[in-house]
């Protein structure tokens, strides 16, 4: 069933009566071409794009839980490119362009809001840093544009520009970026999915894989063994423990990070703004509630929750860069599991298993990347070769030397 | 979190830094002839346990030694406290 205003008439004028389910529930089959453990935004994303853009259909989902209910509803829903490596930023600015026709791709409302983002910087030094991204970002084909401090009091003028130690010197936009409602992608994703033929099997928890003699056939569930020509692994935030099941050890480590939402008010914030002497980002969603949030807690975490220090040292950034934020009320926090990688960048490969394939060590960056992410795995799945803007995303670049390492703070997962 | 230190009683968190792993303890020998990949998988490898796990704490803004925490990385339960070089000290008596 297409979505269209012309439905909802037709539908409003015949009492809602045959609106059908967004996705079926199968039951699992006995073997798949493609299974694809992980139901949450990538691994919907690549079972969207295997089905739509390689033909792959014979492919099921597997859920632990319910779709969508880990990191893709867990984030501060921004989106943006604008990252300075070359083994970053082509693979993000796809995941930008894909971000700016899915509402129309796969016909379902994400509520996409290129309201833009600004990067602030405090200090001649972090200018020229940011000189240099925005200008990496333009030879990538992205949009950059450097704003000087009168740009910004125009822009933002909520700001504190009296602050004597973090004064505001400019700040580097990208207006193509901004929010998505988080949720809508994982349900768009698996519609789209469930019309070209892939099961979307909920409540389905992977217990083990069946490897023989080096080839990956299949993996165990709650609800029996289900057969597989190629297991893609998508899990971020449980990769270490499910690649633990296939006897794998990942570059990554688990870390919680904790976000934030305020009661809802009027329209204050018109995009997203990241404060650059602290850690902090902030946007107000349509609802009117300012979504922030700051660093991971930095201890190893599987615990949806984090601790005080972090809350307050969010706050204090908050504080630090717009003081009206102290007016308003903390609504709710959460935290979410982040799969830290050795240098803040993710992986997309093949495993030294033949047939299993892994996705993952997103760090707190996957929620932007969940397009590009589904596109380029499904590539690797269809094709077994990496898509070109995805090709660094190595598993044994540590051994190569090929480290993607954007702040440049080694192997050290809770400084990325 | 409060972490019950051996020598100072129960501190809070906030004034220690995460290393990870405890098993980084245990340096790979630089003269074996497979020193690269034993360092490659010493450095960028993690078990990264889900549950109990034996990790490096720095009291940076303390008496700053290295302890040794048991924790739940599921609870963020604290088990156990040790000083670092106690058990460095003993690893190294157990191997002669």
């Amino acid at each position: 069933m297409r979505y269209s205003a012309l439905e909802i008439l037709k539908q409003g004028l015949t009492g809602n009566k045959t609106w059908k389910p967004a996705w079926r529930d199968p039951e699992p089959k006995a073997e798949y071409d493609v299974i694809i453990i992980g139901g949450g935004g990538h691994g919907l994303a690549t079972a969207y794009y295997l089905s739509k853009k390689h033909g792959v259909r014979n492919v099921a989902v597997l859920e632990k839980g319910w779709i969508g209910g880990g990191n893709v509803g867990r984030n501060t829903t921004i989106v943006r490119s604008n990252y300075m490596l070359p083994g970053n930023e082509h693979f993000y600015e796809l995941s930008m362009k894909l971000w700016e026709g899915l509402e129309q791709d796969f016909n379902y409302n994400a509520m996409i809001s290129q309201r833009g983002i600004i990067n602030l910087f405090h200090n001649d030094n972090q200018r020229d840093v940011y000189a240099r991204r925005g200008n990496a970002m333009i030879m990538a084909g992205a949009d950059a544009e450097l704003l000087d401090e009168e740009a910004i009091r125009k822009e933002l003028p909520f700001l504190d520009y009296d602050n004597a130690r973090f004064p505001v010197k400019g700040g580097l936009a990208q207006r193509r970026g901004g929010t998505v409602r988080h949720d809508a992608v994982a349900w768009g994703f698996a519609r789209g999915a469930d019309e070209n033929g892939v099961d979307i099997i909920q409540n389905c928890e992977v217990t083990g894989f069946d490897i023989k003699d080096g080839i990956c056939l299949g993996v165990e569930t709650t609800r029996g063994r289900i057969g597989g020509k190629k297991v893609a692994v998508c899990v971020a935030g449980s990769s270490g423990h499910v690649m633990a099941m296939a006897g794998m050890r990942l570059p990554i480590e688990s870390h919680v990070l904790q976000a934030f939402v305020s009661e809802g008010l009027k329209p204050v914030i018109p995009g997203v703004v990241t404060f650059g002497a602290g850690h902090f980002y902030v946007s107000q969603s349509d609802k009117g509630g300012l979504v922030f949030g700051g660093d991971i807690d930095g201890y190893n975490s599987y615990a949806q929750r984090g601790n005080l220090p972090v809350v307050e040292d969010v706050c204090e950034g908050g504080m630090a860069i717009m003081p009206m934020i102290g007016k308003a009320r903390l609504l709710r926090s959460w935290g979410g599991i982040m799969d830290m990688s050795m240098d803040g960048s993710p992986y997309i490969d093949k495993t030294h298993i033949d047939g299993l394939y892994f996705n993952g060590g997103w760090c707190y960056g996957g929620f932007k990347a969940t397009p590009a992410s589904g596109y380029c795995y499904a590539h690797l799945l269809a094709n077994n070769a990496p898509h070109p803007v995805a090709k660094e995303y190595r598993l044994d670049r540590f051994i190569s030397g090929k480290m993607i390492d954007e702040k440049g703070m080694g192997a050290q997962p809770n400084l990325h | 979190m409060i972490i019950n230190h051996p020598l100072l009683g129960p501190r809070d968190a906030a004034e220690f830094v995460y290393k990870g792993d405890a098993s980084m303890l245990n340096r790979p020998d630089w003269q074996s002839e497979n020193a690269a990949i034993e360092f490659h998988d010493y450095m960028h490898l993690r078990d990264n346990i889900a549950g109990e796990m034996r990790e490096l704490w720095f009291h940076e803004q303390g008496d700053r030694s290295w302890l040794v925490v048991t924790r739940n990385t599921i609870t963020h339960e604290i088990t156990k406290v040790e000083l670092a070089r106690d058990v460095a000290r003993s690893k190294s008596k157990g191997a002669s």
